[in-house]
């Protein structure tokens, strides 16, 4: 990539007492970039957001923001806003004030100031509320005002700590949208943290994994998806199946392996794919099965079937290894396989990752 | 058969249950109401009959119905009987409010970061920091205000210091408002910090780094965030100092020399000394009539705050 580096987090690390939160991780943020940091909780992501706000520093390391060193600049003199997780709306002011609070600070004239907060309230669809306070909101509505506060100062980067996590299901997919557009339309970098994967999958124009305090994967959406370089991706990151193979030999990307269910097949390798034991991924939905059955084909047994509408999730049983196997649904016919039937199950090569085991 | 007739039997069932409770709630609150009665308001009662009664000759005083108690606030009774307009109570009633308004105001001033600081320490050290702001309780006040002697007085820590550092030898900064002063502060600090640290405390932490995050200095998050909404704790604070310092007698007399008198000293000075019994009630009566005035017209202002949207 060859655009602007927002953002470069270079070999920081950081303790907590004994924990260590982050092992030396680097990695850098393109502008206008929509990026994810994605991971389970303890991963150390909300440590590096507050990093980059200013409420952590790190204990080794730097972070450079637009190519300056911020470490040692404290969180009111950087560039950078802050989507809380709780919103951390002001209490006593009222929207409009919530809105004014950066712009005042900044030292912005009175006028320009109105013209401003006016503009961002209506951006985000809360005018009628200007005299509002926060109290009187619903969690949707304060979303939006935490939203409009941040974006109103044009921060180099914007920064936001799960903020989707207290809302409701409809209401979350909604902002989901809404948070891209503004993105777009702002031109401004998006730093996300979530442990949320589909959130991720669905908003980032490129995904941080992390985990136990490092960077484990960075790429886009469909790289994180579909070629997860380790088992941790593979795992965290949408369901798959995990099957103990053979590695028997390795060319360029691809491997040859011996499957538990006694198959020698060529899949592709992410990393250096030794000869040896290693950990073949199938993700659930690649694996066909019946008249659908193409590429590599084998039989299984059907254990266990659960109707989800749209699609069924069945086991298998394919000669003592459990695989779990997603089909959708294309006709109202579609949910055909009885349990306990023997049918035809295949996957494409090329569809398939080996892992390090 | 009638609905009322239906319940009857209920209701005769209950209603000794009901006067058992109504009972022990009267029997159980007793020791308390006598405790309030014999010890707040009989003697609110007797000070304010005294304040109308009349001086004895030698003392005391006689149940005669007299408003000169009040009256000597404002006027001087001359040879002849006719009263002539002094400033000089007046004017120790004005310095009382000075100083316990300054009191309170630099008792904020100090205490605010102090709370803050505490506030933002790691939970067993603010134990330890708490701890420690109290511990002045467990001296006796006397001996607290003693040390103030040693410290300031002529001879003391600090002229010996200054004259260490080449300032005049001999100096003092006894018998003067600003050593009634350093004293009530002193005295009244931790009544301050700890109201205002509880508030700190129940401070959401998230909004100050919100503050910080849009651009708001210390100064700034201080002014817009923490003092706003740490408001009820400094009222609290304010009137637990405030209060208090009005009716202060240990500060002026000890440290002040008690020639600049304090109404509290005052007061003390006519149940002792003085032997103007109904004069004393009557500036105290006064003192505590002016203390109402003030909590009222502060609850007044909390209850239009809390009605407005």
């Amino acid at each position: 990539m060859t655009q602007a580096k927002a953002i470069e987090v270079q070999s920081v690390s950081k303790h907590f007492g004994a924990y260590q939160a982050l092992k030396s991780v680097s990695f850098h943020i393109g502008s206008n970039e929509f990026f994810t940091m994605l991971g389970p909780s303890g991963c150390g992501k909300t440590t590096l957001l507050r990093m980059l706000a200013g409420f952590e520093s790190p204990d080794t390391g730097s972070i450079l923001l637009n190519g300056q060193e911020v470490v040692s600049i404290p969180p009111h003199k950087r560039r950078v806003n802050t989507v809380f997780q709780s919103y951390a709306l002001f209490p006593h002011m009222t929207l409009e004030q919530n809105v004014a609070y950066g712009l005042e600070n900044l030292g912005w004239e009175k006028g320009r100031i109105k013209a401003r907060v006016g503009e961002m309230l209506e951006r985000v669809h809360m005018s009628a509320m200007a005299r509002r306070k926060p109290a009187q909101l619903s969690g949707g509505q304060r979303q939006r005002i935490a939203l409009a506060r941040a974006l109103a100062p044009e921060p180099e980067v914007l920064l936001l700590d799960e903020p989707l996590s207290a809302l409701d299901l409809k209401l979350r997919q909604a902002m989901r949208d809404e948070l891209r557009t503004l993105q777009r339309d702002t031109g401004i970098t998006f730093v996300f943290v979530t442990h949320d994967q589909e959130e991720a999958l669905d908003m980032s124009d490129r995904i941080a994994v992390l985990g136990g305090g490092e960077v484990q994967q960075i790429g886009t959406p469909t790289e994180i998806y579909e070629e997860p370089v380790n088992r941790f991706v593979a795992d965290f990151v949408g369901e798959t199946n995990f099957l103990d193979i053979e590695v028997l030999e390795t060319l360029g990307g691809q491997a040859t392996i011996r499957t538990p269910f006694g198959l020698d097949i060529t899949v592709p390798a992410t990393g250096s794919a030794a000869k040896g034991r290693a950990t073949l991924s199938v993700r659930p939905e690649k694996i066909n099965l019946g008249n659908q059955a193409q590429g590599i084909t084998f039989e299984g047994r059907v254990t266990n079937k659960n109707y989800m509408g749209g699609y069924t999730h069945y086991t298998l049983d394919v000669a003592g290894t459990e695989l779990r196997a997603s089909r959708r649904n294309a006709s109202r016919e579609g949910d055909t396989i009885p349990l306990g039937a023997t049918v035809p199950v295949g996957f494409v090569a090329g569809s398939a990752r080996v892992l390090a085991a | 058969m009638t609905d009322s007739a239906l319940h009857a039997p209920a209701g005769l069932e209950r209603a000794p249950r009901a006067r058992f409770w109504h009972d022990l709630s009267f029997w159980g609150l007793l020791p308390s109401r006598l405790l309030m009665g014999f010890a707040l308001i009989l003697p609110i009662f007797i000070i304010a009959a005294v304040s109308v009664a009349t001086r004895g000759a030698y003392g005391g005083f006689t149940w005669d119905f007299n408003l000169a108690g009040y009256s000597q606030i404002l006027f001087n009774e001359g040879w002849t009987g006719e009263l002539e307009f002094t400033p000089q109570y007046l004017l120790i009633i004005g310095r009382t409010f000075l100083l316990a308004g300054a009191t309170t105001l630099i008792c904020l001033l100090f205490a605010v970061p102090v709370a803050y600081f505490i506030s933002r320490q790691p939970a067993s050290r603010k134990a330890v920091l708490v701890y420690l702001v109290t511990l002045p309780f467990w001296v006796s006040m006397i001996l607290r205000v003693y040390a103030w002697m040693i410290i300031l007085g002529k001879d003391g820590t600090l002229p010996s210091l200054l004259e260490q550092l080449g300032f005049p030898a001999g100096m003092s900064f006894m018998f003067n408002d600003g050593a009634t002063l350093t004293a009530m502060v002193y005295t009244a600090m931790p009544l301050m910090v700890l109201p205002v640290f509880a508030s700190i405390e129940k401070l959401d932490g998230t909004l100050i780094e919100a503050s910080h995050d849009l651009y708001g200095d210390r100064w700034v998050t201080l002014r817009r965030v923490i003092l706003p909404l740490t408001a009820p704790g400094l009222v609290a604070g304010a009137i637990l100092v405030f209060v208090p310092a009005l009716g202060a007698v240990l500060e002026p007399t000890l440290m002040g020399g008690g020639k600049q008198m304090m109404m509290g000293s005052l007061i003390q000075l006519q149940f002792g000394g003085g032997r103007n019994w109904p004069f004393g009630a009557a500036i105290a009566m006064t003192l505590m009539a002016l203390v109402m005035l003030f909590l009222i017209a502060t609850a007044l202002r909390a209850a239009r705050r809390e009605v407005r949207p």
